[in-house]
Order: structure tokens, then C-alpha cells, then sequence
């Protein structure tokens, strides 16, 4: 089911955005500050008014318990606002569902077991580091088993190891056909493993397909102002400045 | 982990029957002759112990949803526009010399409140931040209008009555006033108790918890119903009782999950037992020209209280 933006525009923040996002695929969104990356992800998530499609339905149609089911959207900032142990809080993404009490265990403890937190599970959240907060909350994303993963800068506090990890596992929730779009400001984990890119300046759509394409280098230039070169094989491509 | 709810309804279990027993005269369960027992039991003391109930259910699972909805600790029922509206009602009946309507004047009170509030704040994607200044903003009106009216009061015994009225008390309630409190207060809790999950979602944040298919709308409607109408019941038949509200959801917190909606039936009972322990002391207390007024000895106890979660949190932050 592809969700969609139709000349998505917002006023100050997007002008006329076109893109049919595909499940199964992992796709990047980046862009430089104030590009309206946030923006964008917040409209395919029905949380900005828009032109966005899911399948063939406008997303402002799909009742929001079904919306919920299908989309799970990660913010930027992250908050928690009561001590809840990790696995309390991971639980809470089971919320639009109504299944048994063991479906929503076996789905939590696989979030938690995705994203290595099973040692973690029943500390309380605000004794958790930056990092293994961050994964808590997008644990909490992946225990309601969407369809579609929207997550806003999700490796943004993440150590290295953490940053493998969670890469690798959006690939695979992709390689299953989930539909995964994450923000991402290293241009160096879009092109290595994302299978689409999205580049966003000033609002608009500067370049959209395979990143190889459109993280070129005259694509850098133009949206980020750097001149920049790829080095190393595919896969494991960086960024020289 | 304990579960506070068995534990709070054998405490309650417990203090109905001792409250019922305690006051200026002890009444001896083992000797049935006492004059005036009966009356004093069923005309007095219980219609009293069932409006501490039924009150203290009411400002407790408030509470505990105004802290949820505002994700702030120190969110108050009372703080927020609802208590205040309703008692500048409550003397605006007064002040027109139709007192008898009291209660009538303090629902419409927190009506007018609920509205303003709802009205101000839906259709916006941050209501609970303009909840929040809406609510300031009504208290600060209606304290205003309510010292108005105090200084208007037509005669020494209309300003004295105001005055002790505001100070809050359950002394001389009688079953007509459990007959108008009971009702919208239930009401309210009911509609607290259909707010617990999107309560639970918001935990992460308005934006989450929208993506996760909760109508901030719709929990904003609950919230405006559900505390409009257990804190306007409260004031309508007892005056304003603070406190409450802040101190019970952070006595039972430790004993749950912390969730928002694990919070909610625990707050109800532990406020309904706080108010029930509190009136029965301030009845018993030993103090010239009559008893201690309740919403005063619940405000000597939740300022320092206060203080305490204030300093608590300042450690927090530090």
C-alpha cells in the first residue's frame, strides 16, 4: 500500500511536494536544517493536514485507531513525562490495538529484543542514558507492529554499535515489507543503507531516487553549499569533505 | 509492586465505621442505649462520611487526571479556573440573597468555567498549553470577582457567610447534599475513567499520542467534563477544598505503574480516605468557638506539602 504526498504544500515550510513512498523499501529524507524534513514526515503521518494518501484512501479518511495501526511515527524529541519502567512505556505503542495481553507481551518483548533492551527492561525511564532512551521510545514504535515506520531522526543519540543495529534492523523490517521513511542527517547512512532518498531544500523536493543519484555529489553542492566526494565501495561509501 | 487499591478499600473499610463512631460524642458500638445515638449517626455522620467519599473520589481521580493531562506534577484541580468560577457562583448566591440556590450557582459556575476553558482551548494541536493559561487566566478573574463580591456584600452576616463558606467545610451537611453532589460527581468520574488510555498516550506527548489514534479533542471534552463536574459538585455542597487533588496522586504514585490511567481508581479511593480522616479530625480536635474547618486544615497540611514537591523537584533538576 504506497502512502503519498500530492503537491504537499504548507505555507513557510513545503511548496507542492510530490512522492509515492513504496513499503519494503527503506527511504531517507534529508536535507539541511529548516528544509522542512520534519514537516513532511509529520504530514505522511497525519499529524499536518495534506494531500497524503494511504493506498487508495485520502489518510485524512482512515478512521485514526486504523491510521494508528498501520503508521508508527517516532518524533524528533522524544519525551516521557512519568517514570515508567522501559517496558511499561515500550507497551504503550500496543495502544491502538485491541488484542490479548499475550499478543501485546510477545510483541513488546520482541521490540525490546530488536533493539537490545531486555537487560533494560524494568528500569525506570529517566535513569536510562540519552541513547538508551532514544531506543526505548523507537522500541515503543516498533511494538505496534506498523505497516508504515516514520521516525524522525531516530539514530540521533545512538552510539555506534546502537546505530548498526537499528540501521540493520530497519533493513530487515524493510527486506519484510514494511514501509520504513526515517530523517536522517548523515548522508553517509543514507546512501549506505537506504534504497531511496529524498532531498529536501527550502520546502521543495531537490532530488528524489536511488541515493547513489540523488546524494550526488552536484546535489551536495547545490543543497548543502559542499564540495564533497564519495569515496569507498558501495555500501560502505563516506563522505569526503 | 503493591497494589494500592485492595490496600486503600480495607483502609476505607476500616474508617467509615471509626469516622461514623468519632466526634464530640463518641458513640460505644457495644452499648445501643446512648440517647440520640441513631440521629446522631444517620442524620449527621453519615451523610457526612458519604460526601467526604464522595468528594474526596472526585478531587482525588481530578487530580490525578490534571497531572496526567498536563504531564505536571504540580497541577491542582483547583488551580485551574474550575473551583474558583465555582465559588464566586457560590457567593454570587449569596450576594443575591438566594442562598438556597448555592449549589445551582456553584455547578453553573464551573460550567461557565468548563466552557471557557473547552471553547479557549479546542481546535488547537497544543491545547493543553492554553488549557493551562486559560485556566490561570479564569482563577485570576473569578478571585477577583469573588473579592468584588466580598467587598460588596450587602450586610456584616451575608460577608461573614461568605467568608466561612469559602473556607470550606462538610460540618452540617445532610443527605440533600449528598442527593446533589453524588450524581455529577459520578458522572465526572466516569468520564475521567473513559480518558485513562489517551491519558496513558500522552505520556509520550501530543503528537504521539495523536499518532497513536487519540482525538485531542475528545480528551480535551473528557477532561473539561470529567473535572468541571466532580470539582463543581465539591464546591457546591462544601466550599472550596484544596489540596487534595496535588497531595493524593503523589501519595499513591509510588505504588503504581505510574501510568496515568493505573492512577486514576487508586487517587479516587486515597482522596476519598484522605477527605473521610481529615473532617473526622478536624471534627474531633479540640478548639474554641467550634471545629476547624475543613478546607483550612487541608491547606495547613498541602502548602508545606507543596513546598516539600517544589524542593523535591528543584533537587530533580539540579
Amino acid at each position: 500500500m504506497i502512502l503519498a504526498a500530492e503537491n504537499l504544500t504548507v505555507p513557510g515550510r513545503l511548496a507542492g511536494v510530490t512522492a509515492a513512498l513504496q513499503p519494503g523499501t527503506l527511504t531517507a529524507i534529508c536535507g539541511p536544517n529548516g528544509a522542512g524534513k520534519t514537516t513532511l514526515l509529520r504530514a505522511l503521518a497525519g499529524l499536518q493536514s495534506g494531500p497524503i494518501t494511504l493506498g487508495d484512501q485520502p489518510l485524512s479518511a482512515i478512521p485514526a485507531r486504523t491510521r494508528a495501526q498501520a503508521i508508527g511515527y517516532l518524533p524528533q524529541h522524544g519525551e516521557a513525562a512519568w517514570n515508567l519502567t522501559a517496558k511499561a512505556l515500550v507497551r504503550l505503542g500496543r495502544l491502538p490495538h485491541r488484542t490479548s495481553a499475550a499478543e501485546d507481551e510477545a510483541a513488546c518483548h520482541a521490540a525490546l529484543a530488536a533493539l537490545d533492551l531486555l537487560d533494560l527492561a524494568q528500569r525506570p525511564i529517566h535513569t536510562l542514558s540519552g541513547g538508551e532512551r532514544a531506543r526505548v521510545l523507537l522500541a515503543r514504535v516498533l511494538a505496534g507492529s506498523p505497516r508504515w515506520i516514520l521516525a524522525d531522526e531516530p539514530l540521533a543519540s545512538l552510539d555506534l554499535a546502537h546505530t548498526r543495529t537499528l540501521l540493520q534492523h530497519l533493513r530487515r523490517l524493510a527486506d519484510q515489507g514494511v514501509g520504513v521513511i526515517v530523517v536522517v542527517h548523515s548522508l553517509a547512512h543514507a546512501m549506505n543503507h537506504a534504497g531511496r532518498a529524498l532531498v529536501l531544500h527550502e520546502g521543495r523536493l531537490a532530488a528524489d531516487g536511488l541515493p547513489e543519484t540523488a546524494l550526488s555529489a552536484d546535489v551536495l553542492e547545490r543543497v548543502w553549499g559542499v564540495t564533497s566526494e564519495w569515496i569507498g565501495p558501495p555500501g560502505a561509501r563516506a563522505l569526503s569533505l | 509492586m503493591t497494589r494500592p487499591v485492595p490496600l486503600l478499600l480495607a483502609a476505607l473499610a476500616l474508617a467509615v465505621p471509626l469516622s461514623l463512631l468519632a466526634g464530640q460524642v463518641w458513640i460505644n458500638p457495644l452499648d445501643p442505649n446512648l440517647p440520640g445515638a441513631i440521629p446522631i449517626l444517620f442524620e449527621l455522620r453519615a451523610p457526612r462520611a458519604v460526601l467526604a467519599l464522595v468528594i474526596g473520589a472526585g478531587l482525588g481521580a481530578g487530580g490525578s487526571a490534571m497531572q496526567g493531562y498536563l504531564r505536571n506534577p504540580l497541577a491542582d484541580p483547583g488551580l485551574f479556573g474550575i473551583a474558583p468560577m465555582a465559588a464566586l457562583g457560590a457567593v454570587l448566591s449569596f450576594a443575591t440573597g438566594l442562598t438556597l440556590a448555592l449549589p445551582l450557582f456553584a455547578l453553573i459556575g464551573a460550567a461557565a468555567a468548563m466552557a471557557g476553558l473547552g471553547l479557549i482551548a479546542a481546535g488547537n494541536a497544543r491545547s493543553t498549553a492554553l488549557f493551562t493559561l486559560a485556566g490561570l487566566m479564569l482563577a485570576s478573574l473569578a478571585g477577583a470577582l469573588t473579592s468584588l463580591m466580598i467587598s460588596l456584600a450587602p450586610n456584616p452576616f451575608a460577608l461573614s457567610e461568605i467568608v466561612t463558606w469559602l473556607m470550606g467545610s462538610l460540618a452540617d451537611r445532610s443527605w440533600n447534599d449528598v442527593a446533589i453532589a453524588a450524581p455529577p460527581t459520578a458522572l465526572g468520574l466516569f468520564a475521567l475513567s473513559r480518558a485513562g488510555s489517551a491519558l496513558d498516550a500522552l505520556t509520550l506527548g501530543e503528537d504521539t499520542a495523536r499518532s497513536l489514534g487519540f482525538s485531542p479533542q475528545r480528551l480535551l471534552w473528557l477532561m473539561v467534563l470529567g473535572i468541571g463536574l466532580v470539582v463543581g459538585a465539591g464546591v457546591a455542597v462544601a466550599g472550596i477544598i484544596g489540596f487534595v487533588g496535588l497531595m493524593v496522586p503523589h501519595l499513591v504514585r509510588p505504588f503504581t505503574d505510574q501510568r496515568p490511567s493505573s492512577l486514576l481508581a487508586p487517587s479516587a479511593l486515597g482522596g476519598a480516605l484522605l477527605l473521610l480522616i481529615s473532617d473526622c479530625l478536624c471534627r474531633i480536635l479540640p478548639l474554641s468557638g467550634g471545629e476547624l474547618r475543613l478546607g483550612i486544615a487541608l491547606s495547613l497540611i498541602g502548602a508545606p506539602f507543596f513546598l516539600h514537591l517544589l524542593l523535591r523537584l528543584r533537587s530533580e533538576i539540579a
